[in-house]
Order: structure tokens, then sequence, then C-alpha cells
């Protein structure tokens, strides 16, 4: 994934420094043939959730968030001739977008590594030129249609020894991972609710979000035991949506409705074991894929002005913190203390609620929400001067961009 | 654990799965190993994952391990596992490095990462039983 970029920094680059206002002096190198997000939709995910019914047609989500994404960008249909889905086939998402004839034409799973490398691929096509415009559209029914992520449904390729014991759902796993990492960094219970709190402060600032309401620590402590030692608030919802975007190359960017979100720099790093449960708790790939990412941007983990974690469990969350620099391993926990994560604080993180409280788009609504803070567009929880936003996602597939607002 | 609970749940007997069931009832947790390089991997599969090698056979392994983590299930994933109430699952390492997931028969009240622990077997069917951990002394 980092030839995309790499062909970049061997074509013409135009070099730009950009002074910060605290001085650090970070250099964003400027390049015309890199891609941009240039349209973002999402379906309002608050007034889904508050309207349960019959299993929705995903397709109907994913083409209605198209429809805002494309608007939004002020392009049409027509412009569309790349198209690439998550969690829809890309057969029935053609022919219910009238899209005959895209000159690329993809679909990724419906599983939370995917939208980063969604993303990734639709920024190689526009480097290469092999697409124009590509939209990236993603519906997802998992409330509606009682998608549960665990026990018979569950995937049955991998861990098919572990369902004998009760064994199941990602959030177990990653359960097993946040007890071993209590046990080597002396972090104790109640360590997650720092992570579970921000995101229902974004949340309650989010108009679109399913959890309007703040929690406290007490009331984090009080929730029921899902896999213990995780509780209920340290788990994704599920909830119905869509989401979409349009990436098209900065140079054509410039001409279109919004302010353009460039993708500065993309990287990516496998983690494919057996088990959802690292080891490392991520530390190794993430840490790899940061070099990359941050080495190709110019940046460092300090230049981000916001952070958007893909979070489908409280710990990725410091996870992620730790094995992106942005904190020291094994102190995450501490860190996080205090509402530094808060949009209006030193490193605003997830700041439409995350997974835990605004939606569990997986991974897509964050993406979404890093342009519409570069755009200036986050009422109510905007982040001050946001130039830079990065997205992270810790998972057997480790990905990460650095978004910026020229 | 209940055998009646895991029984549902448990991987058939088949190409695949046959040796490692096979040892099950003979008291020996086995990993498949290389014949050409000795690695040794779990679940099984069909080739190396370090050499590509197709060369692989199921052999015995020591049975003793240490306790890399572990959860308690409180939410009802699986019909058969709705009568148990809140249960442990273990994510157990090797001595011979492949990791696990497996539960603990009467574990001690007090639990830490890394306690050692060793192998035992409940009774499935005629085919199959499977494999447990005892927290060692």
């Amino acid at each position: 994934m980092a030839d995309w970029v790499q062909s970049q920094s061997r074509s013409e680059n135009v070099a730009a420094s950009r002074q910060r206002e605290d001085g650090t002096g970070a250099t964003l190198s400027k390049d015309t043939t890199q891609a941009a997000i240039v349209g973002v939709g999402q379906t309002n995910f608050g007034e889904l959730y508050a309207r349960p019914q019959a299993p929705r047609d995903p397709y109907g989500l994913a083409a209605a968030a198209l429809r805002e994404a494309l608007d939004d960008a002020g392009l049409t249909i027509a412009d569309v001739d790349g198209l690439i889905c998550s969690r829809v086939d890309y057969g029935r998402m053609a022919t219910v977008l009238g899209l005959q004839h895209p000159r690329v034409v993809n679909s990724y799973e419906g599983s939370g590594r995917m939208s980063g490398v969604a993303v990734q691929t639709a920024a190689s096509l526009i480097a290469d030129g092999r697409a124009g415009v590509v939209a990236l559209v993603y519906g997802n029914n998992g409330r509606s249609a009682e998608y549960k992520y665990a026990g018979q449904d569950s995937a049955p390729e991998v861990a098919k020894h572990d369902r004998m014991y009760g064994m199941t759902s990602p959030g177990a796993y990653v359960g097993m991972m946040w007890r071993r990492y209590q046990h080597q960094y002396d972090a104790p219970d109640g360590a997650l609710a720092p992570v579970a709190i921000n995101n229902r402060y974004h949340a309650a600032r989010n108009p679109g979000a399913v959890m309007r309401d703040e929690i406290t620590a007490e009331e984090y402590m009080q929730a029921r035991w899902v896999a213990d030692p995780l509780r209920l608030y340290d788990y994704c919802i599920i909830n119905d949506g869509g989401v979409a975007m349009i990436i098209t190359s900065a140079e054509r960017a410039r001409s279109l409705r919004k302010p353009p979100v460039r993708i500065a720099a993309s990287a990516s790093s496998g983690n494919l074991t057996n088990y959802y449960t690292s080891t490392d708790f991520f530390y190794g790939p993430c840490r790899e894929t940061a070099d990359r990412v941050y080495a190709q941007a110019g940046l460092r983990p300090e230049d981000i002005d916001c952070l958007e974690i893909y979070d489908n469990f409280t710990p990725v969350v410091l996870f992620t913190l730790e094995g992106f620099g942005h904190a020291d391993r094994g102190t995450a926990w501490e860190w996080v203390k205090d509402g530094k994560l808060a949009f209006d604080r030193e490193r605003p993180t997830n700041t439409c609620g995350g997974h835990t409280g605004e939606s569990y788009m997986q991974g897509w609504s964050l993406h979404v929400e890093a342009v519409r803070q570069l755009r200036g567009e986050a009422e109510g929880r905007q982040v001050k001067d946001c130039r830079t936003a990065q997205y992270m996602c810790a998972s057997p597939i480790v990905s990460s961009h650095i978004l910026v607002r020229d | 654990m209940r055998k009646e609970a895991a029984l549902p749940l448990a991987p058939a007997v088949n190409d695949q799965t046959y040796g490692y069931w096979e040892g099950t009832k003979i008291g020996e947790l086995r990993l498949q190993t290389c014949g050409q390089c000795g690695s040794q991997w779990f679940p099984e599969a069909p080739v190396c994952p370090k050499c590509l090698s197709p060369d692989v056979e199921w052999k015995a392994v020591s049975g003793h391990g240490r306790l890399w983590s572990w959860i308690v299930m409180h939410q009802k994933a699986f019909p058969s596992y709705r009568d148990e109430g809140p249960y442990l699952c273990a994510f157990i390492q090797l001595d011979e490095g492949p990791l696990m997931i497996s539960t603990l028969v009467d574990p001690p009240a007090e639990l830490q990462c890394d306690l050692p622990v060793r192998v035992e077997f409940v009774d499935l069917d005629e085919d199959r039983a499977a494999p447990v951990f005892r927290v060692e002394p």
C-alpha cells in the first residue's frame, strides 16, 4: 500500500513548509497528484436508532450517504468512474446506483479494518490515474438485521477450536489483551473509564450520534460485564447506517465545492494470526505503520491536531495511542486521564463520539469526522485551528492516514 | 466445562482434525509438526506456515504452558452455554510456543497472568475429548 505514496514522491513534489503557531515548523509535502477527500456523507445514526424496524436495506443506507457525499462535493453520479464498496456487494450497489460501466469497481468485506484499506485503494487509483473520481460506499444494517458479531454466526474459518469453550466475539479477544496489558503495566480496573467517558462527551455534542447522554466514572463502573474485564461501555454500538466519501485528485479538488482535505500520507501493516488477540497489543505493526506514515507526511505525532482512532473496544484506543507514538508504551492508560482527549483539550480524540458513542460504522464515520474537523464543520465539538488529522486502526490490518487541509 | 455445553460446538472429526482428536482420547495434546523444518503450530493448517511444506504430522507435546490471559464471559452467545452462568475462557501459551483458547478446571480464587498450567481432558464423545488446563500447584 505504500506504493502509491512512493510513486508520488518520485513525481514532481512541491514541498511547502508550514510554520505552526507554536514554532515547531512542521513540513508538509504538497503534491498535486495526491488524492483528496472532496465529499462526505452519512445517515443520521441517532434517528435511525430511535426507529427500530424490520431489517433495513443496506443498499438504501449506502445510497443515501452517497447522495449526500456527492452533493457535498458538488458532483453527480455521472462524474464517478470508480466504485469501492464495503459491507455491501459491488454488483447490487452499482445496479442500485445506475453505475453500469465504472472504470474500476471492487468490494471489501464488512469488517472495521477495511475502511482504512478502502481509502488507501481509492488514493492509489487516483494517484496512478486508473480512476478520476472514486465513490466509497458503506452500508450497515447490523442492528435491524440483529447481527451479533458473536456466537453461531461468527467467523468459522479462524478460531474454530475456540467455540467449544464458549469463546467468541472480537470483544472477548480484546478483553484477553486488556487483562494482559493490565498485568504488564499495572493498570487498575476502571482505567478504561476515561476513554468511554470521552466518547460519550463527544457523542453528546454530535447531533448524528446514537448515544447522546454523557456518562460518569460511577456509571461506567456499575455497568454490567460483557466479557470481564470489559464492561458494557467498553463495547461499540451495533446500529444501522450508511457512510460515503468521494475521493479525487488534489488538483481537481481545488475547483470543487468544499475545502479539499488532502491524503498526505497513508500506510498499513498486516497482523494476521488465528486470533484477534495480538500478543503485543498490535504494537509492532502500529509502530511500523507509524514510522512510514509520519515520514511520508513529514510530521511528528505531536504535530497532529485531531486523532480519530478505530475503537471497536476501548482498550484499542490505548493500544493505538502507544503504537502510533502519541503516548509512551505502557502509559496511555494514565496519559488519557483528566479529560485530555476532549475536543478542546490537549489531544482531541474521537471527536464524533467514536464507535461506543456515535455509531459503529467500522471506521468509516471516523474518516468523515476527520474531514469535517479539518473543514471546520464540526459545530459544538470543533477542534480549534484544526489543520492535520490522523486516522488510525489497530486491528489485524493496521492502517493509518494523515489528512491535511492546506 | 460441561460436555453438554461444549459438544455441539466442537470441530468435526475429519481429515484435518483426526490426528488432534485421536490424541485427546489417549491423553495426548498434539500439535501439527513440520517434517521438513520442525515447526509446530495450532490450529491445524494444510502446510507448514514457516516453510510451506505439506509434510505435516500431529505430534504429542508436553501439555505444559502458562496462562497468558483470561476473560469471564457474561454474554450468552451460544445456545448450549445459555445455562452456564459466567464462565472462564483462558488463552494458554504452550511451552512449545503456540497459543490456544481453552478453559481452566477448578481455578484458584486468585488468578494471575503467567501462572503455569497443565493439560487435562474432558470427554465429549467416543471420538473426541476437549483439552482443558489446571493451574499447577
